[in-house]
């Protein structure tokens, strides 16, 4: 059959078998696509992607705004590629959805929403289409410099940058790693968007152009260490610049945190608290940090950790990923997956819900207010945990 | 037809229905290799009001009705034949009940067999429930509605054996009780010492009305569980060892396999058996017996126990990830089995029958036949994989399985989740006053004749009684 969209994996996509196990953590306790959960029809699912695409790019089904809802509501979790039962070609199920939408990019007919992301990050450098001066404000009054020569590049992102959360989550973290004597720098309104986001949305040449222009610009300061706020760019950084000669040691601020606490710098005098931790997709399934964040909550006096029923590689989504945070195509109500996941975290009796992601951090953070539990739980980053038990 | 959107959005809400390109294509088909066809609609009900309005309407309206779980039987049962309305039913999927102490879960009709598992593992892990090796986003409802088979089938029966209780929204719109919860609160039987009206839904495949709750056997979950793999390439004494193994009234599960690849499990019959216990010592005994009971094969060097050491996880793991994994084998998305309920005395003739096959028709097999209620009977399973980019590879697939189930109706089988010709076939040969029995029922329960059709036809019959 001709073929009527091209991709670049278009040969194994007829190979799935739309069994479902992509749809489930390990243990099949619940639904783990954020997006089949959130919608309940077999299309929004993995596997019915993957069919959907086959018959897209069969010209049985055209670019349609509900087929592109479907594509652009993946928040690219990676839980399909964890769960999948044929290893010969789970690993490129991620691959495969990007490679459509970016198809769907060449065509031209992305979801308003998702145009309007790319035209404000290729104008403004942003999402918030905020001016670039504007970028470093986060940092005013803490005192860390601006990157010259320092063992890392504190790299913030975007929405560490701009949105209100998000610099709350900068501050802090930009904040404890100064206190750890860390050699550390920023690039305040000279930082650019790392665009991983632009890259799982299929813009890949809006991509291109980010990545080179960062990569030279680290490269220029003489980066050679980078500390990550946002797990998003630390996976952009890791696994697509070095295509792009960015080879860089790159971090996200857990590690450093839990490497530092063994060291035994800071002295904690503890915090008697209930705690449960949200796992960054980014974090976690993509880049498999998994203990880290883990080590340093452990290593405060007085603070147990109780686990969400699904936890590490079976975690579930707050459904930001897949540019979702921005866009918001999941959409809220109850099957929101940010609310469902405070409500697992809710069921776990912890009082404090810590995470390591600031996208995490506004996704929870607003759903706590939308199921009305602010006098039952707060969300903190992680940074802050370590402050409070200081 | 518009009309009749804005009527099921008004019972749904615009999230819970469909008449978009996409869902109508997604919809239209199954994983197997039966010809799509589209529905009118999709809708995603949530309860069982929900389902009995849209029984109300589709009967007013004429218009034809598809329960579907995940559509894993592979045989086009949820295919929409006649365009309609598919309710995708995975939506109504809360466990309402679990009574420990009588051993009895009460489930919505969409609820998955993976959740349920992982339900009882966290609140009740003494009790398991019968679980198939199906996806586990298969429906609980879906499989007792076609007579499906799990782990504790060799013990105790069809997995719709198990049923303890029914919801129906019939045909007509009634919800209604099937069993003791149409007596009192509890479910734990869905007939005696009633008459057993559950028969009217289960192997009905929805062509009788909506299962909304199932009540479900469950069964103790031992605390130690192990298997293991005696193989022999003497096709005809797996009958005997089947029949001394069964004897002992010991074992959770035996399944009969044989496959051409990997080339180590080539022309050798492969007979997994699975036993439990609440101790060490309980489980070495059962071993013990086990071994006691097939000496005599190894002594003729007619069949020996088999290393597990690196299958060992595989065959223990429930559900087996590799069932779905088939599908790959020839690089393409697909496989399709017939499998038929029948005599373990038939087995080395089914056997011969799938190689048979396999040769005339080009296509890779596997075969795994699991013993029902301690060897009475067996589902002997007839699989072909299939490359879904290549059609012709599909249609000799087709061809394959329909002289299996001709073949299967021969030797006195009765057929598994028949698709619709299988059915046909089915029906021809029935008994006609068995025949017009089930059209009287089907016509008394369904007389817009709006469920499902194109599946269990019998109002194409003449009567004959």
């Amino acid at each position: 059959m001709k073929r009527v969209h091209e991709i670049e994996h278009a040969d194994i996509v007829h190979r799935c078998f739309r069994c479902g196990y992509c749809k489930f953590p390990e243990d099949y306790v619940d639904f783990n696509c954020p997006s089949y959960r959130a919608f309940g029809w077999d299309t929004y699912s993995p596997g019915g992607r993957m069919w959907l695409i086959r018959a897209w790019m069969n010209g049985e089904l055209t670019t349609t705004p509900h087929l592109a809802e479907i594509l652009y509501s993946c928040a690219a979790c990676d839980n399909c590629k964890e769960q999948c039962v044929f290893p010969r070609f789970k690993d490129y199920l991620p691959e495969i959805f990007q490679e459509a939408k970016a198809e769907m990019v060449t065509e031209g007919l992305v979801p308003p929403k998702v145009r309007d992301y790319f035209k404000a990050v290729a104008v403004n450098g942003n999402p918030y289409k905020l001016p670039q001066a504007e970028r470093g404000k986060w940092a005013q009054g803490l005192g860390l410099p601006v990157f010259s020569d320092q063992e890392y590049l504190f790299y913030v992102g975007c929405v560490g940058s701009y949105d209100e959360v998000g610099q709350k989550m900068a501050r802090s973290v930009g904040k404890l790693l100064m206190d750890l004597g860390l050699s550390v720098g920023i690039l305040g309104d000279r930082e650019h968007c790392d665009g991983n986001e632009v890259r799982v949305m299929g813009e890949t040449g809006l991509f291109t152009a980010l990545a080179e222009e960062n990569v030279i610009q680290f490269k220029a300061l003489g980066v050679k260490k980078i500390v990550t706020l946002d797990p998003h760019a630390l996976n952009t950084f890791r696994r697509d610049y070095p295509r792009f000669r960015g080879d860089f040691e790159v971090r996200h601020f857990s590690e450093v945190l839990a490497d530092r606490l063994a060291e035994g710098e800071p002295v904690l005098k503890g915090w008697k608290v209930r705690v449960t931790f949200h796992d960054p997709c980014y974090l976690g399934r993509h880049n498999g940090i998994y203990d880290a964040p883990r080590r340093v909550l452990q290593a405060i006096p007085g603070l147990e950790l109780i686990e969400m029923r699904r936890n590490r590689k079976n975690a579930f989504c707050c459904g930001g990923g897949g540019g979702n945070f921005f866009t918001d195509i999941l959409g809220g109500g109850e099957d929101a997956p940010a609310r469902v996941r405070l409500r697992e975290a809710l069921d776990t009796g912890a009082e404090i819900l810590v995470v390591a992601c600031p996208q995490c951090y506004k996704m929870l953070d607003d759903a706590l207010k939308a199921e009305g539990k602010e006098e039952v739980m707060e969300v903190i980053d992680l940074a802050e945990a370590v402050r409070r038990a200081g | 037809m518009e009309h009749i959107y804005r009527s099921l959005v008004a019972i749904v809400g615009e999230r819970g229905v469909s008449n978009r390109p996409e869902e109508l294509w997604y919809y239209s088909r199954d994983p197997g290799v039966l010809e799509p066809h589209r529905p009118d609609f999709v809708v995603t009900p949530k309860t069982t009001e929900q389902v009995r309005d849209i029984v109300l309407l589709a009967r007013k309206e004429k218009i034809p009705l598809v329960p579907m779980g995940n559509g894993m039987a592979l045989t086009g049962l949820v295919i929409p034949l006649k365009g309609g309305i598919v309710l995708d039913m995975k939506r109504m999927n809360r466990i309402l009940e679990v009574n420990e102490m009588g051993r009895y879960a009460v489930v919505e009709g969409g609820t998955s067999q993976g959740m349920l598992k992982a339900y009882l593992k966290d609140h009740h892990p003494r009790l398991r429930h019968s679980l198939p090796d199906a996806p586990p986003t298969t429906t609980i409802a879906a499989n007792v509605s076609l007579h499906g088979q799990g782990r504790l089938t060799q013990q105790y029966g069809f997995n719709s054996d198990m049923v303890t209780g029914l919801e129906v929204v019939l045909p007509t719109g009634e919800v209604c009780l099937i069993g003791s919860p149409s007596l009192g609160p509890y479910w734990f039987s869905k007939g005696p010492t009633l008459p057993d009206l559950s028969g009217l839904f289960l192997g009905w495949l929805g062509t009788t009305g909506i299962i909304t709750k199932v009540g479900l056997k469950l069964y103790p979950n031992k605390k130690f569980r192990d298997v293991e793999l005696f193989v022999t390439d003497r096709v005809e004494l797996v009958p005997s060892i089947l029949y001394k193994l069964t004897h002992l009234e010991m074992l959770e599960d035996i399944n009969v396999w044989f496959q051409p690849r990997p080339l180590l499990f080539k022309d050798n019959y492969h007979i997994t058996l699975y036993f439990t216990g609440d101790t060490v010592e309980e489980v070495e005994f059962k071993r013990h017996m086990v071994w006691d009971a097939l000496q005599e094969f190894m002594e003729s060097k007619d069949g020996g126990f088999m290393a597990l050491d690196y299958l060992k996880d595989t065959l223990l793991e429930m559900p087996q990830r590799g069932v779905a994994a088939f599908a790959d084998v020839p690089r393409g998305g697909g496989f399709e089995y017939s499998g038929p309920i029948t005599l373990i005395e038939h087995y080395p003739a089914y056997a011969a029958k799938v190689v048979e096959l396999a040769h005339k028709y080009d296509v890779l097999y596997a075969s795994s036949a699991r013993l029902i209620s301690g060897g009475h009977s067996m589902m002997f399973s007839i699989s072909f994989a299939f490359n879904r980019a290549d059609p012709a590879m599909m249609g000799r697939v087709k061809a394959a399985l329909d002289e299996a189930t001709a073949f299967a109706l021969d030797m006195g089988g009765i057929p598994w989740k028949p698709n619709h010709f299988e059915q046909r076939l089915t029906l021809e040969r029935l008994n006609p006053n068995t025949r017009e029995l089930m059209r009287r029922i089907k016509m008394c329960l369904d007389p817009d004749g709006i469920m499902n059709p194109g599946n269990w036809e019998v109002n194409e019959y003449e009567t004959s009684a």
